[in-house]
């Protein structure tokens, strides 16, 4: 089959419990998704499934997007490999001693355990100054010494990490050399290869951590890639990075930390896609599964980038990823009255095993869910996933009675309410901490719920933090899939420059953004895929001489002829633009310094239109609604009409309170707002009065 | 009685601890010197307009400010009212004293009323500690000052704003006092924008809320935090407890100073007499009462961490700090070296808690920041100063072996990396380890320590230091042993020196080449050695945080070079250690 007959691209994301896949086939402009068990142990089986659920043919595929949470699993579960780092005399503890912190601010008992243990981290004598001064070389021979001893005992990836090898990359380069001589697998990071950037703990906890996954990551796409070959299978495989962008196969394997978020990333991609074709460029993600409430913030159809992120206590990644703010409250969150009778939502979570009381898999404390299901939100007799038959309503209903209605004095129904009004107010906290915090007006934006649960909330969201409307897309289960296929290929790189803007090479720096865009280039085009265009985005970190924090400085420029056209003056006022911005004074007289250099190339694939989303209208200008079910809200019962979701056509006006079900959620409209569906299938909600 | 319900109170909560959050971070983001920046030495919160007692403060700020805070607005209170004014809308008052604001000259706290309709509501107030604030030491860390003017520039309250009108003046008065005129500026301008932050915020949530559920929610919050301290000091068995532990010298004269605790739990009410501790000594490491008050706060929220920053905490306490005390001392004693004091006051509370019941408490962290500056010129002239705090192990607890390498639990400070200080001053680093043998012995072992060394580059420069456990270890507790003492040491032409007051020196010549070398404490132990898992004790020897020696003298534990424990031998040894 020529690469001409393969029309079929296939977004999959691989969650906890289920493995989504979307297919668009671009011959005719049509879609399906499917949904089946993600395969524990072997994702890429799962995987398979999916796919031949709708397709028996793997031939027809051009392209498979995915969103893995390989990496990410392999950190939680800490089941990484067996990793060593060889580094800098007097230094093997910088993985261990961390930023000198601790877990929490208040209680001293902390723990850590660094992914590589003490005696898998080996000194070598070498050294270079902060300058780039190379004070002493590395011995190839002491490094072979060191990876032998490493070998010896039992480490199957290593990592090198010299100090300041970010000034200058020699000493690593000839270690990491060495070290490939003797080494038997392609499992060798160097710190420098992975982050160039200053600061020593984030480089190696990054690069040690890149280390770590590459044999867990790499296998699996070796078995994914094997398999879907053997189904005939003759297209090209793309990873979803955490910064929202795909890479080819073989740059994941290199560089599998780029993975850590790679899942969530998908969704918020899909997010910004799906709500800038709907006419909201500017929109809040809301994605509550059992244990958490993730938020991420897209304005002008474009997300905010956040330098690094920690996986847990001392794993910190530095990598760009999507800015995703997490707190503690999800459905399975429990709730308790504390000691000095404030009644409190998580952080302590029941997950989805044994999950909430009405579950009945022995849990007996009160969870969002179960309040939920008692106020009537959650038909108890048709729980969403498929795994239950029905719900336990009177078992939530005695968990709250004994645990928050009790202690508060409040009958169960009131409880009940007080259990969503305090998990919204949580939740609404993190909406406001990247909006308002960040200076974005919420009137201006829209939430848009996916996953499971968070449709059942966003109602009382945007009342309480003063949005302008919620977006319900029309598979909220499947967001992230959807985003898989609609993904750029992006690489970004970072470089400390740290030097003066006064004392700036311009024509040096003008090189270094020019090659460094032009090795992006070369990524894409080695990638064999199609692409609309390519974008060229340069940023610089920067501060005021003295200052410790940076503010990323994005520079207006176009990338042609070997040259990007920067000038000093140009740096100077896009600076000054982007620091009165952030924090309103300008401080004069004090001098200007460059730390970083970021450089982004994003190689644009073609987008597909939307509206194939939309519900195929049969000529009914209107359906009936289901039923009705008793929902309690503001403090009494209403009377909600009931819908199958996926059968109301464009057009559909939907006022509250009622209820909105389909397969992979439920909706919940409160009495005083209204849901329209669009042209794309997307249930908008608004406050009536402005309907 | 009260009108708002629990459920709207548990919302204002997380809605004014957000605005105090936004503070912070705000400062936190755009401030010069990497103590605010990187240490998060700084605070922000909403504080009572009669009281100053603390309603709300923010959670990522310094932890010792959380307790220091309101007597610094009650400091502007007290002011105004002597001078017979009323805080208008507008003012922002700016001062340092720390007599009574708490803390130490370095720390700037600026106090601005807050007005909604035309009447005082509450006071918003942001502290940050600023780089140098003049005196006879870079970085104002002097351990052989006799009166804080050498310490620095001493600015009793005085108004930075009148009326929303700036005085300039006051702000050239403090350049003029700063080696670095310029980060002063910037930290100033960044505590300025948090404040404004702070005051936009609680508007908007007056707005929406009012102005009645606002202060009922401030009424109730305070009275709730009562409640749950009460409801903790109810649970410790009644009696008396006592703790002892010693500073090495004040710096001025080699004498060890003594903090002494007798706390005694009665009718749910808890007692701290520290009347057994030394009087008020020459050098720097008096404390003012207000920061002895914030510093036994710090250490019971370590212990009840649900408890919120919030006055009504220290409701059910009772303070006995006579006046002549070394904590509870008055201008111009000097108070630069306060931390080290403060956190041997969380020490003894420590100890004298895990009397009380063990199950709630740890071995002691390692109790001294070291305060290292470095200072010299470089070749074009430019002043460099580099200055920085050290970390070291916490102590074991009933969970666990402690910490590697904390920050103090006064803080939440992060180290600055050291391909920065690298970066910014002429220093090499050859050694940044965690130092084996250090973390105190027992059934869970103390966190391990640092070791860090580095060499000058430049041809000369001073050294200064303020440390403190040279001669006395962090304890450990139910039967825990204490961790290792602090050690420092530096070249000179003639050979290798310490200082002779163990860990505080000034001015010592350093030139190029020569190289500093300290070795941090580990945490003190928690429970008895000879309790701890030989398989544990064998995993210590193999990753090096013990020496076979160690395993063996001070565990009982026989074990191989490859760390495997001899389970039946260890029994033996241990039954005649026993006997």
């Amino acid at each position: 089959m020529s690469s001409q007959d393969r029309k079929t691209v296939v977004g999959v994301d691989v969650g906890g419990t289920y493995t989504d896949v979307f297919f668009l086939n671009e011959a005719d402009g049509t879609c399906d998704v499917a949904k089946v068990p993600t395969t524990r142990g072997d994702q890429s089986k799962g995987i398979r499934n999916g796919i031949q659920q709708r397709l028996d043919q793997l031939g027809g595929i051009s392209t498979i997007v995915h969103g893995t949470t390989v990496g990410t699993n392999a950190l939680l579960e800490r089941k990484g490999a067996r990793c060593g780092v060889i580094t800098t005399k007097g230094f093997r503890d910088v993985l261990e001693m961390r930023r000198r912190d601790r877990p929490q601010t208040w209680g001293l008992w902390g723990k850590f355990e660094p992914i590589v243990p003490r005696d898998l981290r080996v000194e070598v004598e070498e050294r270079v100054l902060a300058d780039g001064t190379l004070l002493e070389q590395a011995d190839p021979g002491q490094v072979q010494a060191a990876a032998r001893l490493l070998l010896e005992r039992g480490a199957e990836a290593v990592c090198v990490f010299f100090i300041n090898s970010y000034a200058n990359q020699e000493n690593e380069r000839a270690a990491v050399q060495a070290v490939r001589e003797i080494w038997p697998s392609e499992h060798v990071t160097a710190s420098s290869e992975i982050l160039p950037e200053v600061r020593e703990f984030e480089r190696a906890s990054t690069a040690s951590l890149n280390a770590y996954l590459q044999p867990p990551v790499g296998d699996y796409l070796e078995r994914l890639e094997a398999g879907l070959r053997d189904g005939g299978f003759g297209g090209q495989v793309l990873i979803v990075q955490s910064n929202g962008g795909v890479m080819a196969v073989e740059t994941a394997r290199r560089f599998p930390v780029r993975t850590a978020l790679s899942g969530p990333a998908a969704g918020v991609i899909a997010a910004a896609h799906i709500a800038g074709s709907a006419g909201f460029p500017n929109v809040i993600t809301c994605d509550m599964g059992g244990t958490s409430f993730d938020v991420s913030l897209i304005a002008d159809g474009k997300s905010a980038l956040f330098p690094q992120t920690s996986i847990d206590f001392g794993m910190v990644i530095r990598t760009p990823m999507i800015e995703i703010t997490t707190i503690g409250a999800g459905g399975g969150s429990i709730a308790w009255v504390d000691r000095g009778g404030l009644l409190q939502v998580g952080p302590e979570s029941a997950g989805s095993d044994p999950g909430p009381v009405c579950y009945g898999l022995g849990n007996d404390r009160p969870t969002v869910t179960d309040a939920n299901v008692v106020l009537g939100r959650i038909n108890a007799e048709r729980p969403i996933g498929g795994k239950l038959d029905r719900l336990d309503v009177e078992a939530s209903k005695a968990a709250i009675q004994k645990h928050v209605a009790e202690p508060l004095s409040l009958d169960i129904m009131t409880a009940a309410e007080a259990i969503i009004r305090v998990a919204n107010a949580k939740m609404a906290g993190a909406i406001r901490l990247v909006s308002v915090e960040r200076g974005h007006d919420p009137k201006n934006f829209s939430a848009m719920p996916f996953g499971g649960g968070g449709a059942l909330h966003t109602g009382a969201l945007i009342k309480e933090v003063g949005l302008k409307s919620a977006l319900v897309p029309r598979y909220p289960g499947v967001t992230s899939a959807l985003g898989c296929v609609i993904a750029d290929m992006r690489h970004d790189r970072v470089m400390t420059i740290n030097r003066m803007l006064e004392d700036l090479d311009v024509q040096a720096l003008d090189r270094q953004m020019s090659e460094t865009a032009a090795a992006g280039q070369e990524l894409l085009n080695a990638a064999d895929v199609v692409f609309e265009g390519t974008e060229y985005l340069f940023e610089l970190d920067m501060h005021y001489l003295g200052q410790t924090h940076t503010v990323s400085v994005p520079l207006a420029l176009e990338f042609g002829g070997g040259t990007t056209g920067v000038t000093s003056e140009t740096i100077r006022a896009a600076f000054e633009d982007t620091y009165r911005q952030t924090y309103g004074r300008l401080l004069d007289g004090i001098a200007i310094r460059i730390m970083n250099l970021r450089v982004t190339v994003v190689g644009k694939r073609p987008k597909f239109d939307l509206s194939i989303l939309a519900p195929k209208t049969d000529g009914k200008s209107r359906v009936e609604p289901t039923g009705t079910r008793e929902v309690w809200a503001d403090g009494t019962w209403h009377e909600a009409a009931t819908y199958e979701r996926l059968v109301l056509p464009e057009g559909t006006r939907v006022p509250g309170p009622a209820i909105l079900e389909q397969p992979d959620t439920t909706i919940f409209i409160d009495p005083d707002l209204e849901g329209l569906v669009d042209g794309f299938g997307n249930l908008v909600i608004t406050r009536k009065e402005e309907g | 009685m009260t009108s708002i319900d629990p459920v709207t109170l548990s919302v204002l909560k997380g809605r004014l601890e957000q605005i105090a959050d936004e503070m912070d971070a705000t400062l936190f983001r755009s401030a010069f010197n990497p103590i605010i920046a990187e240490a998060h030495d700084a605070s922000h919160g909403l504080y009572d307009a009669k009281t100053g007692d603390t309603l709300i403060q923010g959670k990522s700020g310094l932890p010792v400010f959380v307790g220091a805070m309101s007597f610094a607005v009650k400091a502007v209170i007290d002011k105004a009212a002597a001078a017979g004014e009323v805080p208008q809308d507008g003012d922002v008052y700016i001062f340092n004293d720390p007599y009574d604001g708490g803390t130490h000259l370095s720390d700037f706290k600026l106090v601005r009323p807050f007005y909604r309709n035309g009447e005082l509501f509450c006071y918003l107030a942001s502290v940050g500690h600023w780089h140098d604030v003049g005196g006879n030491v870079p970085g104002n860390y002097n351990p052989v000052a006799t009166e804080c003017f050498q310490e620095g520039m001493l600015i009793p309250p005085v108004k930075l704003y009148v009326k929303g009108e700036l005085r300039q003046d006051i702000i050239t008065i403090l350049q003029a006092n700063s080696r670095l005129p310029g980060s002063l500026y910037g930290d100033l301008n960044g505590q300025l924008n948090a404040l404004d932050l702070g005051v936009q915020r609680l508007h908007k949530l007056l707005d929406e809320y009012g102005e009645a559920s606002i202060s009922e929610t401030l009424v109730e919050l305070r009275k709730r935090a009562a409640q749950l301290m009460s409801s903790f000091i109810s649970e410790l068995p009644e009696g008396r407890y006592a703790a002892e532990d010693w500073l090495d010298n004040d710096g001025i004269t080699d004498e060890p100073l003594k903090i002494a605790l007798d706390m005694e739990i009665r009718n749910g009410r808890m007692t701290l007499d520290f009347s057994r501790s030394s009087q008020a000594c020459a050098g720097p490491v008096n404390i003012a009462r207000s920061t002895t008050v914030a510093s036994c706060y710090v250490a019971l929220k370590h212990i009840f961490k649900d408890v919120p920053a919030n006055a009504g905490v220290l409701d059910p306490i009772d303070f006995v700090i006579p006046g002549n005390s070394l904590l509870s001392v008055k201008a111009p004693k000097p108070v630069g070296g306060y931390t080290e004091t403060i956190l041997r006051v969380i020490d003894v509370i420590f100890v004298a808690l895990s009397q009380a019941n063990p199950e709630i408490t740890n071995g002691c962290a390692y109790g001294t920041i070291n305060a290292l500056s470095l200072a010299g010129h470089r070749k074009d002239g430019r002043r460099w100063v580099m200055f920085s705090f050290f970390g070291g192990g916490h102590g074991g607890h009933p969970d666990g072996d402690g910490l590697n390498h904390g920050n103090a639990p006064i803080s939440t400070a992060t180290i600055p990396p050291l391909e920065i200080l690298e970066a910014a001053y002429p220093v090499r680093f050859t050694q940044w380890a965690l130092r084996p043998d250090s973390g105190g012995v027992g059934a869970h072992r103390g966190g391990c320590g640092a070791i860090y060394e580095l060499e000058l580059l430049e041809e000369k420069a001073e050294v200064f230091l303020f440390g403190e456990r040279g001669k006395f270890a962090p304890p450990g507790v139910a039967g825990g042993s204490e961790g290792a003492k602090n050690l420092f040491r530096y070249q000179q032409d003639d050979g290798e020196h310490s200082p002779p007051m163990a860990s505080k020196m000034v001015g010592i010549k350093l030139t190029k080449g020569q190289r500093l070398h300290l070795e941090t404490p580990g945490g003190g132990g928690y429970g008895p050695a000879l309790e701890r898992d030989p398989n544990s004790v064998g995993e210590d020897v193999r990753l090096g945080y013990i020496s076979p020696e160690a395993a063996r003298e001070d565990y009982a534990c026989v074990v191989d070079d490859q760390g495997r424990p001899d389970i039946n031998a260890t029994e033996v040894l241990r039954r005649e250690r026993v006997s």
